[in-house]
């Protein structure tokens, strides 16, 4: 075991020397419930998701909860006729669950995206995704956000 | 299907060694290196694996676990057999070479009959030998931890185990504790290897791009033999990130599955996978990536006598520190194994000749340490042990030191899975503390925290080794404790399964708003000062002569 | 602040409907808007708040980021080659400043 007691500074990345976490981090008990409920029906107009389709790749444990590398995939063959247009990715447990938001269309080729995202503790990340037909599809991922190793 | 094991012919078809019964001269004379060799050839390729030994050249005592629990699938399955039902499982007698070798059984006075184990100067006799059977069939891989944790590979910075390994010729390896050398050192050392360092699953953390080779391809008695590597997943977690800050591990399954279709459209016939995962990763994967042959676990030090089957993908757990190596002999035809058969061949020092030219580098790199390593400091009354999921004796004197040394209320000491075993009444040499403690962050560090703090950290590491699921696991053991007790219920959820955790000095439950003075050592933090943990292991130990640790710190186990 | 991006075409050359894969890294804090100073006070928002890909003109792909990006933000993706020309990528931060990138695809 491995106590990393700086966790939270470590978090406060970027400039000014502040030792707040980057979004109220905390590695104990789950945080109250955020947003992610409002904004999944805000993006889908209280339509439920489907299960299937979307891909998320994530780490199953963050090396660093600054930048944890987040791949979304959603199955289509993005044509004209039946493409993905916008995925939302949301973060369950962060004081807000906002992500980012991709927009793909046929000329994407592809509905793949990679970018590094913030997580403040243990949660799942989501992903739901619109088609052109008005369709929605959820993938989600827990990501454990750890304090401590133990390296074998 | 019937069992393809070759039977450790070392005492195991005879009668048993009754514990203590005979002289440890009887003992050798019922084994012969031809016994540990015999093995009837099969097939076409013969894969020769050796992991984790954790850059121990000399023979050892190292006590397998009595206690290492499994959870959620891998409940009561091996690895997470100990002890008698080890023995029960693999019909192997109480009492026997094997058991010794194997179990936590006897070990006192079985250790005392059978003597050490491993030696790399051995190990080159087995390999030798095997090669000299089998040729250009024999593929021999080093599943990693090799290049750290003794004296002399701390002091070399792993060379001393880069230039005794490049005499076995390895046709590749994976890295897990080689990253606490720092990435510019590991990429130094892997350059020059003459063999592939591999790594299927580190990327730049800029770029996002492989940072080191996948695979490499090998032919052997006609089979083009695809090795893919697997380093430790969790490398920058459980160990210190800033040391290879601009690397990304992870477990990357479908990189892994990318990796094997690729393999088989190269022309693989066989598909090795060269893995530090740890057994239950290794287990997981092998149900859902599909088109591996043949993994070669790592990580959780796992000794089994034989194969685990896991759909069409062959499991091998070849043990650590040395102490055995693994021959997998396959038959391949057609792209697919036919037939296989298997051996856990276990190192006893006293029964397999060294090897002179690895026997003559070995001495070379130890002479101008010889001397102060072999200085008794201390002498211990009882067994001294690390692995196990809990506090070992090891770690008890480790705390101990920690305490008394740094002048704390409460110890923590990291549950490395590494580290040599003492018996009663033996002589503590300084090499036994380096062998327990030598790394490259050896800080015994002196700080604060509070009550709920610290059942945030033993809650974490306990997640990292309890979690259901093996993919949320790191290996290694639970963080030893001395100062507190606490009872852990490993069947509960991540944060809920700690619970009275109490101060060994006042008896009284830990106030979570109240800041103790907590010392340890292995930090991944940079930065962190104290001084190295051998030195106040070495003090400690020097001060009082003679060591009988009791509990330093208490833990009762619940939801087993 | 003149950034300037740093961004990778895995191809400078395709043929036409192929998948052509880009990466671009940017330096900026991302401050998320959460956090306090050393005096208590908060640290204003200031991110990236859009990103923009065109092929020839035309958007192939693009993304709303949210304070929880990390610092530095990266971004991977793909478009199809249909026609030759600049690929320019256009971040856009709180304070309405932009910061671009390009390279150019040949598409034969």
């Amino acid at each position: 075991m491995i106590p990393n007691f700086n966790r939270r500074q470590a978090l406060a990345l970027g400039a000014g020397a502040v030792t707040v976490a980057v979004l109220g981090a905390s590695s104990g008990p789950a945080l109250a419930k955020n947003d992610s409920d409002e904004a999944i029906a805000k993006f889908t107009g209280g339509k439920t998701p489907a299960q299937g389709k979307v891909k998320l790749d994530l780490p199953e444990i963050a090396e660093n909860g600054n930048t944890v590398p987040m791949t979304v995939t959603v199955e289509s063959p993005m044509t004209e006729q039946s493409h993905v247009t916008d995925v939302l990715i949301l973060a369950s447990e962060n004081p807000r669950s906002g992500v980012a938001t991709f927009h793909f269309s046929p000329a994407s080729g592809i509905a793949e995206a990679n970018t590094r995202i913030r997580l403040a503790a243990t949660q799942d990340v989501i992903a739901v995704a619109k088609m052109n037909d008005g369709s929605f599809f959820m993938a989600r991922k827990q990501v454990k956000v750890t304090i401590g190793g133990c390296g074998g | 299907m019937i069992s393809r094991r070759e039977l450790l012919q070392v005492g195991a078809a005879t009668a048993a060694l009754a514990p203590g019964g005979w002289s440890r001269a009887f003992a050798q004379q019922r084994m012969t290196q031809a016994d540990l060799l015999r093995f009837e050839a099969v097939g076409n390729v013969t894969l020769v694996h050796l992991t984790d030994i954790h850059a121990q050249l000399m023979p050892v005592l190292f006590r397998e676990p009595s206690i290492n629990l499994g959870v959620g699938d891998a409940r009561g399955h091996v690895p997470h057999v100990t002890g008698r039902d080890f023995l029960d499982l693999y019909k192997i007698p109480a009492g026997s070479a094997a058991a010794y070798a194997l179990t936590s059984e006897d070990f006192t006075a079985l250790a005392r009959s059978y003597g050490r184990l491993g030696g790399l100067d051995r190990i080159a006799t087995v390999l030798k030998a095997i090669r000299a059977e089998r040729g250009d069939r024999t593929v021999f891989l080093d599943g990693g931890d090799t290049w750290q944790n003794s004296y002399t590979s701390m002091l070399t910075k792993g060379q001393d185990m880069v230039d005794c390994m490049a005499l076995l010729k390895p046709d590749a390896m994976v890295g897990h504790w080689e990253f606490t050398l720092g990435a510019e050192r590991v990429k130094a050392i892997a350059e020059k290897l003459g063999f592939p360092f591999l790594a299927q699953n580190i990327r730049d953390t800029e770029w996002n791009e492989a940072a080191f080779e996948p695979m490499t391809m090998l032919e052997r008695g006609g089979v083009k033999i695809a090795v893919i590597g697997q380093a430790f997943p969790y490398t920058p977690i459980a160990n210190p990130r800033w040391m290879m800050p601009n690397w990304s591990f992870g477990i990357r399954e479908e990189d892994l599955q990318g990796n094997v279709e690729k393999a088989r459209q190269q022309g693989a016939g066989l598909v090795v996978l060269l893995s530090h995962n740890g057994f239950d990763v290794d287990r997981k994967l092998a149900a859902r990536v599909k088109g591996i042959d043949v993994i070669l676990t790592g990580h959780t030090h796992d000794a089994l006598p034989d194969v685990v089957r896991i759909g069409r993908t062959l499991l091998v757990a070849s043990g650590s520190h040395g102490k055995f190596v693994s021959r997998l002999d396959l038959d391949v035809r057609g792209g697919e194994v036919k037939d296989f058969r298997f051996k856990l061949i276990p190192i006893f020092s006293d029964v397999i000749a060294p090897d002179a030219e690895m026997a003559g580098k070995i001495a070379a790199i130890r002479a101008p340490h010889e001397k102060m390593l072999g200085e008794a400091i201390g002498r211990t009354e009882t067994l001294l042990y690390r692995r196990g999921n809990f506090n070992g004796t090891l770690d008890d004197v480790i705390c101990d030191a920690l305490l008394t040394e740094r002048d704390a209320e409460i110890a923590l000491s990291p549950g490395f899975r590494w580290g040599n075993s003492l018996l009663p009444g033996q002589d503590i040499t300084r090499e036994d503390i380096y062998n327990a403690t030598a790394l490259s962050y050896p800080a015994a560090y002196r700080t604060t925290m509070t009550g709920a703090r610290l059942k945030e950290v033993l809650e974490d590491v306990a997640d990292n080794l309890f979690n259901p699921d093996p993919y949320y696991q790191q290996g290694g053991d639970m963080v030893r404790v001395g100062g507190v007790s606490f009872t852990i219920d490993v069947s509960q959820n991540a944060g809920h399964r700690i619970s009275d955790l109490k101060s060994l000095r006042t008896g009284k439950p830990l106030d979570a708003a109240k800041d103790y003075v907590v010392t340890g050592w292995a930090s991944v933090n940079e930065g962190t000062e104290g001084p190295a943990i051998w030195d106040v292991v070495m003090r400690h130990i020097e001060k009082r002569r003679v060591v009988a640790p009791g509990e330093a710190g208490r833990v009762r186990v619940l939801g087993t | 602040m003149a950034v300037k991006p740093r961004m990778k075409l895995d191809k400078k050359e395709a043929k036409k409907g192929d998948l052509v894969e880009v990466k671009a890294l940017v330096s900026h804090v991302m401050e998320s808007g959460q956090r306090k100073d050393s005096a208590g006070n908060t640290i204003p928002r200031k991110i990236l708040n859009k990103f923009v890909c065109t092929v020839a003109g035309k958007q192939v792909f693009a993304a709303d980021f949210e304070p929880a990006i990390s610092a530095n933000p990266y971004i991977q993706f793909k478009f199809k080659a249909q026609e030759s020309g600049p690929v320019v990528l256009t971040w856009t931060d709180d304070d309405g400043s932009t910061i671009v990138g390009e390279e150019t695809i040949k598409v034969s």
